[in-house]
């Protein structure tokens, strides 16, 4: 076999579907900048001990709201100040830069976490509603409306009363608001799935509903899930976030974003820092999140594009 | 279209019957029964505690205890406030005009932002405007809008002085509330400048609540408009020589809008989660800010009549949209 026909052979054969989505991928400059931006984001939060310069949650006293280090300090007010606080200082004297990275590996550990289980239970919900048409159908997307009828963060408000406001219950929280969405695009992609031929084939040779569900259909719907996930992560860390801010979230001194800004509200007019920097932070990392899911939907399914 | 209204209609019960069933387990969900919650902190005594859950009806089954919640929800009896000490729904009907004025100001203002900026990205496809619009619209989804809110305080109000840093109006106005929104009282006061202070209170909050819903517009706007902009009839009336802004604002605009209209209508629904974090940014004195309080003070009461109140108007809201769609757009109404 000479090499040219090898060559014509190999472009004969059809791309593996991850190496087609990722060319497709790589043409959007903004998608390949937010993922370049979660990649640095991830990586700060696995090293966060590593590189941040000091505890999250260790408190300076003699360096309260210690400006960033380019900005010129009262060496009066900061006479017993030795340390390098590159972002500043927050208000208790525990170092910017630190929070901000652990916080960065709290935000990911939401995402990930209230993504899982929204997903898992938006799965299961939605092939459930998919495969048993009657009751159990209308019986899970009536829940669903009632839980889409609420404003999203006023649930979230209701479920952190009832459970108590934790950082654990501000993301269950997060993740039973973002069911409905996870369930309806399971159940459609179920719907436009389950009657055709391969599905039949498959049952007519012998496949329990199980395996239907979980190997046979669940694969072919994974697309429009997959973005729902990644957009999922922006949302999730928003709503964390504000949940923090309004107290409900995460409790001092956990270094998360949004309870670092309502903790430093007093502070505000005397330094810029304490609010600009975490609110900077989540602005970041949810707008990457938001390329990215932007990219990936072009990318796996022009159709999808509103 | 009877048909169309009734079955509408019938979609609302069951979605209303399912928020009150949620604000009912509510109260009984949290830890501790309502008459330990009612006494706070001191404690109370076991018999009285065994008696006042009698009369209350605490100790019967839970169904009978939902039915007769659900017949005094249905009698407007919505519980006393334990702060305030007056009847929930008079406070309520007292902040919500707050949150209606704002709400109403900031869906304005991403309108008549966002309808235009969209626009011109689809007319400028692929162009630096295109991806600007585009970018900054990304931007604005993106927005945690507590921050966002901080940040304009930060700028215009502490830096600039330019605008009030919260409340409704300056403490120096002094009149009565007619229609409970502050833009039209204050006109109708006469007093001078009490316009000008309702106004500049506004802006800030009007901003922030609408970034999200500008944001939205402006993607939807452009998407829609691309589409029609490469149809036939577009196609046909630039060809009869009609002039470009023409075919852009008479002709592909009022197909464009369709979709567009549909968008502003779910956003209604997520402006008002939108308006508690606005509200407490700005210290609005409205129905958000009125609720996340009653969650600092335990108001339980406040908190589980607050939110079915809201829930309802949410619900009522987006009904009044889905029937305003078929009044517009007839193929709606034959659906299903």
């Amino acid at each position: 076999m000479t090499a040219e026909s090898a060559s014509l052979r190999d472009q004969a054969q059809p791309l593996h579907p991850v190496r087609e989505v990722w060319i497709y991928f790589r043409q959007n400059r903004g998608a390949l900048a937010g993922m370049v931006v979660i990649l640095v984001v991830c990586l700060l939060a696995l090293l966060a001990n590593l590189v941040s310069p000091y505890s999250p949650i260790a408190q300076y006293p003699d360096c309260q709201l210690a400006p960033p280090i380019w900005q010129d300090r009262d060496p009066a007010d900061f006479a017993q100040c030795v340390g390098h606080y590159y972002l500043g200082t927050d208000p208790a004297g525990r170092d910017m830069l630190s929070r901000l990275i652990f916080g960065a590996r709290l935000s990911l550990l939401i995402g990930v976490i209230v993504v899982t289980i929204s997903l898992a239970a938006g799965i299961g919900l939605g092939l459930l509603a998919g495969f048993f048409r009657g009751p159990v159908e209308i019986a899970i997307m009536r829940a669903m409306d009632i839980l889409l009828a609420l404003p999203s963060l006023l649930l979230a408000i209701v479920i952190v009363t009832i459970l108590g406001p934790s950082l654990i219950n501000a993301m269950m929280a997060v993740a039973i608001v973002t069911l409905p969405n996870y369930v309806r695009l399971m159940r459609a992609a179920v719907l436009g799935e389950v009657n055709k031929d391969y599905v039949t084939a498959s049952r007519v040779s012998g496949a329990g509903l199980l395996r239907l569900m979980f190997v046979t259909v669940l694969p072919n719907c994974m697309a429009p899930l997959i973005v729902q996930a990644t957009l999922g992560f922006s949302s999730a860390i928003l709503d964390a976030a504000a949940l923090g801010f309004l107290g409900l979230g995460a409790q001092p001194p956990t270094p998360e974003w949004g309870s670092m800004l309502s903790g430093s509200l007093s502070y505000m007019e005397r330094a810029w820092w304490v609010v600009t920097l975490p609110g900077l932070a989540i602005l970041i990392t949810v707008l990457a999140f938001n390329l990215m899911g932007d990219g990936l939907r072009d990318a796996l399914d022009p159709k999808l594009k509103n | 279209m009877l048909r169309f209204i009734l079955t509408r209609i019938s979609l609302v019960i069951p979605a209303f019957l399912g928020v009150t069933l949620l604000t009912f387990a509510m109260i009984r969900l949290i830890p501790g029964d309502p008459i330990e919650m009612l006494a706070g902190e001191h404690g109370i005594d076991p018999a009285r505690h065994a008696e006042l859950l009698h009369q209350y009806g605490f100790d019967r089954p839970l169904l009978v205890q939902y039915a007769i919640y659900i017949g005094q929800v249905l009698r407007g009896n919505l519980g006393i406030s334990l702060s305030t000490h007056a009847p929930v729904i008079r406070d309520f009907l007292q902040l919500f005009p707050a949150t209606v004025e704002l709400s109403l100001a900031a869906m304005l203002f991403a309108i008549v932002v966002g309808l235009p900026a969209g626009m011109l990205a689809a007319v400028r496809r692929g162009r630096i405007l295109d991806h600007s619009v585009m970018g900054l619209s990304l931007t604005g989804y993106s927005m945690p809008i507590f921050w966002w809110g901080l940040l304009l305080i930060l700028l215009f109000s502490v830096n600039l002085g330019w605008t009030p840093v919260s409340g409704r109006i300056d403490i120096a106005y002094d009149f009565d509330t007619v229609t409970g929104f502050m833009l039209i009282d204050s006109l109708l006061s006469g007093q001078d400048g009490a316009f000008t202070s309702a106004l500049s209170h506004l802006i800030l909050p009007t901003i922030v609540l609408g970034t999200i819903p500008l944001a939205v517009i402006a993607r939807m706007t452009r998407s829609s408009m691309l589409e029609v902009l490469n149809e036939d009839y577009i196609r046909t009336a630039r060809a009869k020589g009609l002039s470009p802004v023409r075919v852009l604002w008479v002709h592909a605009l009022r197909n464009a809008l369709i979709p567009v209209i549909t968008v502003i209508g779910l956003q209604i629904g997520t402006l008002m989660g939108g308006a508690i974090l606005t509200e407490y940014t700005f210290s609005w004195p409205g129905v958000g800010h009125w609720l996340v309080d009653s969650i600092a003070r335990r108001d339980y009461p406040a908190l589980q009549s607050g939110v079915l109140l809201v829930a309802t108007a949410v619900i009522l809201v987006n009904l009044t949209v889905d029937l305003l769609y078929g009044l517009i757009n007839p193929r709606i109404r034959h659906v299903r």
